[in-house]
């Protein structure tokens, strides 16, 4: 903290302004994200965000390494939602080297990627309410709920965190026997779970106060800072990936895309509770339609693959946002160039354009709210 | 000294202070043994402050709030609903490391986090311990290839237990703390073989390294990082 | 989703703006996403261009990433258009070379969502964006002096213990890393 000399930012600050560094230790930072704050009073003036606590080489390692040893890599990217990395990282690949993937094989991971969207909402909420004070009981909450998705995880890929199940022309296994109709059972127990956090949340009234009208952001500055996801359809725009790209088997599912008006907080929460509810709708209607067949192209050689030269971006729509991967090929075992596009890292693009005027206090909410997870920001 | 209230309806406890002449009884392990059959137990001074201290201490270990990476969420699990690491005592979390007994180095440690890490560690009040957990925090793990990622946390300050895994489960991370109360228990505070914190000798406060322009100064604490030599048949 | 095909977007470009140097790069991969790359004193103009152009509206700089060639160092932007809802469309800019010359005019006064990710390159690559408002490293730290994604980044040695005999993998890696570089 200073009065007069800057410590965090170049210039001197005016007499009275507070400088705080907020992180990298932080409880409330979601990881080792860290802020340098200028403030007058508790109003926020200058906020700059400081990268790289968990900057851990993903790139540079992918490129040491085989194209299939990144998967395993990709899980640790965002680590909460590991099951729609590897399926981005899975999907850019295959349109770098032009491969089919089978139909169960689609089912399958539209399967794991909702039920990771599932998920990753969920663990949101008990996030966000920490962030707003109410540190312990929704984590509780949510986490409760969260271990039996990751159960139904364990069960079809050996792993709760790092499903690692992926691959180039399909997943790695088929599902074991009885999964489907146990993940049918615990998916229509999870609409008395959404039903009972919205009755305790929606209309609290501490947290519409701390939610509404706090960090709005317009649809024209949401698009040109490259937000995606939740965070930009809470602004009110309509852009929805697996609607736009159609990709996998999503032009067949029927689920609406829901939209913010305002662009607070709020909407961003809402919309998210709204998102898990389509969610469980195709997964309902994927778990209906799946069919029979084998889940992995067989002609795609795992190990040792060489894609043709060349290069491509392949995206997903990812709880966070868009989720892309940038690949370029010599046509060797090796990818030459290994970009992820990070949603978290470009999510808070305009952190502080949401931050200026707020109090102190409403940092915390409004990063809550984009929801970053530090190993996909960093990577 | 865990048997010290094995027999509650017919021991009888026996403490000695050092100024009365009980050598004798203290080092006569047969003599001890025979007393214990008939329900008496002999126990020094010492050994009953060291089993009260160390029983307080080891069942309410609060942890630094301090995730780095993946092994936070699981360290998030371990403390909540299903996991309960209160069964334990150590659900008190403190957001400050002034607070705290125990760091768990949960995830990746990066050469930019890691004079980070061990200026916390530095700011926790003795006695302290320090939880290794996942692959990443005890060698760099799957990332030890790359160039900002420290291959360990040890290289800088002193681990006590040590949590394989990528990430390891919440069952593992209660088994290290189990692990690590077991090691408390152990401690003395008196005689030989002290552990750290009762040792004047030992150092109060790790240096922190600095940012230099190619990888961390130094690259580790020589005083406490000392890997093996490794050999290799031929 | 409507397909834009780069040629279309060359094709208006040239239309609009006869002076700008831009030239279509054939992707030989099955993806066939081809690119547009485009001579970096022109950059700026071209990026306006197809920000507002009524037809192309590629409103959305989705992902910036830098790839690094023996001779130069490359930016490429993936646009997408969310008013349209077309894209991605390939946009390039090459730096003179690795060194003195390793500069490109940064897009973030045209795309904000270029900013945190135009500082990556620099910090990563080496690719000084001029006209950036705030070009410093993203994630390394300040005192930090190399590119560590370039190709002949030297990471420091720090692995002192090693209990597996691991030689030829030694070998293999470095092999392999002897690859030839893509046809651009």
């Amino acid at each position: 903290m200073s009065a007069s000399s800057s410590n965090f930012f170049s210039g001197t600050a005016d007499a009275g302004a507070l400088e705080v560094s907020l992180g990298p230790h932080h409880p409330s930072t979601h990881g080792v994200f860290r802020m340098n704050v200028r403030m007058e009073g508790e109003t926020v003036v200058k906020l700059q965000p400081v990268f790289g606590y968990l900057h851990r080489n993903h790139e540079k390692i992918a490129e040491k390494n085989s194209w299939l040893a990144a998967m395993p890599y990709t899980d640790r990217l965002d680590y909460i939602c590991s099951g729609t990395n590897n399926w981005a990282y899975a999907v850019a690949v295959e349109k770098l080297a032009g491969i089919e993937v089978p139909e169960r094989a689609e089912y399958l991971r539209v399967i794991v990627g909702e039920m990771t969207r599932l998920q990753n909402h969920t663990a949101f909420l008990g996030f966000i309410l920490g962030d707003m004070g109410a540190w312990g009981s929704a984590l509780m909450y949510a986490f409760r709920e969260r271990e039996k998705i990751l159960d139904l995880f364990e069960e079809l890929t050996g792993a709760r965190m790092m499903l690692n199940y992926a691959r180039f022309g399909g997943v790695r296994c088929d599902t074991p026997a009885g999964w489907l109709d146990k993940a049918r059972a615990y998916l229509a127990t999870y609409p008395a779970f959404l039903d009972e956090m919205e009755q305790f949340l929606t209309g609290n009234e501490i947290l519409l106060s701390r939610l509404q009208g706090v960090g709005v952001l317009s649809a024209q500055r949401a698009i040109n800072g490259g937000l995606s996801g939740p965070v930009l359809r809470a602004s009110g725009v309509d852009y929805d990936i697996r609607k736009v790209d159609g990709y996998s088997i999503y032009p067949r599912l029927k689920f609406r895309v829901p939209r913010g008006e305002v662009g607070d907080c709020f909407d961003r929460f809402m919309l998210r509770l709204l998102e898990a509810r389509e969610s469980l709708k195709i997964l309902q209607q994927a778990l209906d339609q799946i069919p029979e067949g084998p889940v992995v192209n067989p002609a795609v050689k795992q190990r040792g693959f060489k894609p043709p030269a060349g290069e491509a971006y392949g995206r997903i729509e990812g709880p966070k946002g868009e989720l892309g991967f940038h690949l370029v090929s010599n046509g060797t075992e090796k990818p030459y160039r290994y970009h992820v596009r990070p949603p978290s890292l470009i999510n808070l693009t305009l952190l502080e354009e949401m931050c200026l005027g707020t109090k102190i206090a409403d940092v915390m909410v409004i990063l809550g709210s984009i929801d970053i997870v530090l190993g996909e920001v960093d990577r | 000294m865990n048997n010290l209230w094995a027999e509650p309806g017919n021991s009888r406890l026996v403490a000695s202070a050092k100024s009365i002449q009980t050598d004798w009884l203290m080092t006569d392990d047969a003599l001890k043994q025979e007393l214990k059959q008939r329900g008496i137990i002999v126990a020094s001074f010492e050994d009953i402050l060291d089993w009260g201290y160390n029983w307080g201490r080891k069942n309410s270990l609060w942890p630094l709030q301090f995730g780095l990476a993946c092994c936070a969420i699981e360290m998030i699990a371990a403390a909540a609903a299903r996991f309960d690491i209160a069964r334990f005592g150590a659900e008190v979390f403190r957001p400050s490391p002034r607070q705290a007994d125990l760091m768990i180095i949960a995830g990746t440690v990066t050469k930019k986090m890691a004079p980070l890490v061990v200026r916390l560690y530095n700011q926790m009040p003795e006695p302290k311990y320090v939880l290794a957990m996942g692959a990443c925090a005890i060698s760099g793990g799957p990332f030890k290839e790359g160039y900002n990622v420290l291959k360990g946390i040890d290289r800088y300050i002193p681990v006590d237990v040590y949590v394989p895994g990528c990430p390891p489960r919440p069952e593992a991370l209660l088994e290290g703390l189990i692990t690590l109360q077991k090691k408390i228990a152990g401690q003395r505070l008196f005689g030989k073989d002290l552990p750290r914190h009762a040792n004047p000798e030992a150092p109060a406060e790790y240096p922190v390294p600095a940012y230099g322009p190619h990888d961390l100064v130094p690259p580790s604490n020589p005083g406490v990082f000392c890997p093996p030599t490794p050999s290799r048949a031929e | 989703m409507s397909p834009l095909l780069p040629q279309t977007v060359l094709d208006r470009l040239h239309a609009a703006l006869p002076q700008a140097r831009v030239e279509l790069v054939n992707n030989p991969s099955p993806s066939g996403q081809h690119a547009l790359l485009v001579h970096r004193e022109d950059a700026v103009q071209v990026a306006e261009f197809l920000k507002n152009d009524p037809e192309l509206l590629l409103d959305y700089a989705s992902d910036v990433s830098g790839v690094d060639y023996p001779e130069y160092l490359e930016a490429v932007y993936h646009l997408f258009s969310i008013a349209k809802k077309h894209g991605p469309i390939v946009l390039k800019t090459r730096t003179g070379d690795r060194g003195a010359d390793a500069s490109v005019p940064s897009l973030t006064r045209v795309w904000k969502s270029a900013d945190f990710q135009e500082r990556e390159a620099f910090d990563l690559f080496g690719i000084r964006f001029e006209g950036h408002p705030d070009l410093r490293r993203l994630l390394m730290w300040e005192e930090f002096e190399d590119f560590p994604l370039r190709k002949d980044y030297v990471a420091p040695n720090d692995c002192e213990y090693e209990p597996t005999p691991h030689g030829d993998i030694v070998q293999k890696a470095a092999a392999a890393s002897a690859s030839p570089v893509p046809q651009a």
